[in-house]
């Protein structure tokens, strides 16, 4: 789908490329302004997905590697909805997640880290939202683990995700954090959003109410993408 | 808390965290010795007799290349056509050379007045919120030349934006570096 331009992209919303305290981001961070170009069709349209692709257990990391048995670690359900900055429902959303085991190791040949390796977990699986905007998975909770960056840092427990809304200038991929984790404040890519208010919005809230009873707890995780101009005046005159 | 609006009434995007060094495992699972899921974009998007092969390498600051990087491509087919038409797919840096591979359709002219060109995402370990550029191709040169969309960007920065032709390399064969930083740092945008 086309259509109307976007938003600009906030970009004290978002981590600046060159943030010193995580050191990866150093020699990985251009340095000359972005350049800001009108949108074009190739920017307001994007790649569809469609419920049809989706395997019966994608959207479950519990059961979707199994070798027998279930994955190990605290059940959880994560759920929500994905959203435009008008507040308006995105459906056919792909999202994508991947994440550490219960032991803080991930199914991935670079990862050394001592935690061992849980066989019926592979840590990948997907979801697409419904007309609502509406999405879910269920995995268990990754495990925190050190990383060498200030000598060994920890990451929170997080899982990565990455969304398509319904066009590539609302590409985004990101990370869901879990409240009262208290490694959040700690974390050197968590402080790359320099506004603590703004990390806030990475934190997926414990939704007790919504539990699967005696199998899985529930966390909510509701994603804003990028929204569309209400007009194309206000593309132009933002755009000049 | 995540929903709240704000002054203007609209509520705030999601920040952006980097992709990370496992970011194959969700999104390039053959890239690690795995099942691909069904129906998931690959470095294919198109195998036809006239497909293009776009490969480069992504350095960083220091001149080595970004062996981390999983990148995505978008652009319209050979008519020119954006939408379900349009073609996308992705695909990782090798983890030794870090050499990144892809085969699509030379994208036609979208409208009168713009170069064809192919969007080009980069997700990676150290890359926050991932990066904007496009490539655009040798062979149409006057079509950058005049396009106004790349007026704004001074004609020694636009060169970082134009493919190579390989030569004696199969047909429709381009090579696409990336510098991420340095005197010939490619133009990103903020789109």
């Amino acid at each position: 789908m086309s259509g109307l331009p976007f938003y600009r992209r906030e970009r004290n919303q978002h981590p600046p490329a060159y943030s010193p305290g995580y050191k990866s981001s150093v020699l990985r961070a251009p340095f000359r302004p972005l350049v800001s170009p009108e949108q074009t069709e190739l920017d307001t349209s994007g790649p569809t997905f469609g419920h049809d692709m989706l395997g019966p257990l994608d959207n479950d990391l519990i059961r979707n590697a199994s070798q027998g048995g279930e994955a190990l670690g605290e059940r959880i359900i994560v759920h929500g909805r994905v959203l435009d900055e008008n507040a308006r429902p995105i459906p056919n959303a792909l999202i994508e997640v991947w994440q550490a085991n219960a032991g803080g190791r991930y199914a991935h040949t670079n990862d050394g880290y001592l935690a061992p390796l849980d066989p019926n977990f592979s840590g990948c699986g997907r979801t697409i939202s419904d007309a609502e905007g509406y999405y879910r998975f269920r995995t268990i909770r990754p495990g925190p683990y050190p990383w060498p960056n200030n000598g060994s840092d920890w990451r929170p427990a997080h899982i990565h995700m990455s969304i398509f809304g319904e066009a590539f200038s609302q590409r985004l991929i990101t990370q869901l954090y879990f409240e009262g984790d208290p490694l959040i404040p700690l974390c050197p890519i968590v402080n790359t959003i320099p506004d603590p208010d703004v990390v806030q919005r990475l934190v997926a809230r414990l939704d007790f109410k919504n539990q699967m009873p005696f199998d899985s707890l529930a966390y909510r995780f509701d994603i804003v993408l990028r929204g569309r101009r209400q007009t194309y005046f206000e593309n132009r005159e933002e755009g000049a | 808390m995540m929903r709240e609006p704000s002054k203007d009434g609209r509520l705030k995007e999601t920040p952006s965290q980097t992709a990370g060094p496992y970011v194959h495992i969700g999104t390039a699972p053959q890239s690690i010795g795995r099942e691909p899921l069904a129906n998931q974009p690959g470095p294919v998007a198109y195998d036809g007799p006239d497909a293009i092969t776009i490969e480069g390498v992504i350095y960083d600051g220091a001149g080595e290349p970004v062996r981390d990087a999983m990148v995505e491509f978008w652009g319209a087919d050979a008519q020119g056509r954006v939408g379900e038409h349009g073609l996308f797919g992705r695909a990782t840096t090798d983890f030794k050379t870090g050499e990144f591979s892809f085969r699509t359709v030379k994208p036609g002219q979208m409208r009168e007045g713009l170069a064809p060109r192919i969007d080009f995402l980069i997700f990676a370990r150290g890359i926050n919120l991932h990066l904007h550029t496009r490539i655009y191709f040798p062979e149409d040169r006057d079509l950058i030349h005049d396009d106004p969309e790349l007026k704004r960007v001074a004609p020694k920065a636009r060169a970082t934006l134009i493919a190579d032709r390989i030569d004696g390399g199969a047909k429709g064969a381009y090579r696409f570096d990336v510098n991420l930083q340095g005197d010939n740092e490619t133009v990103f945008f903020d789109v």
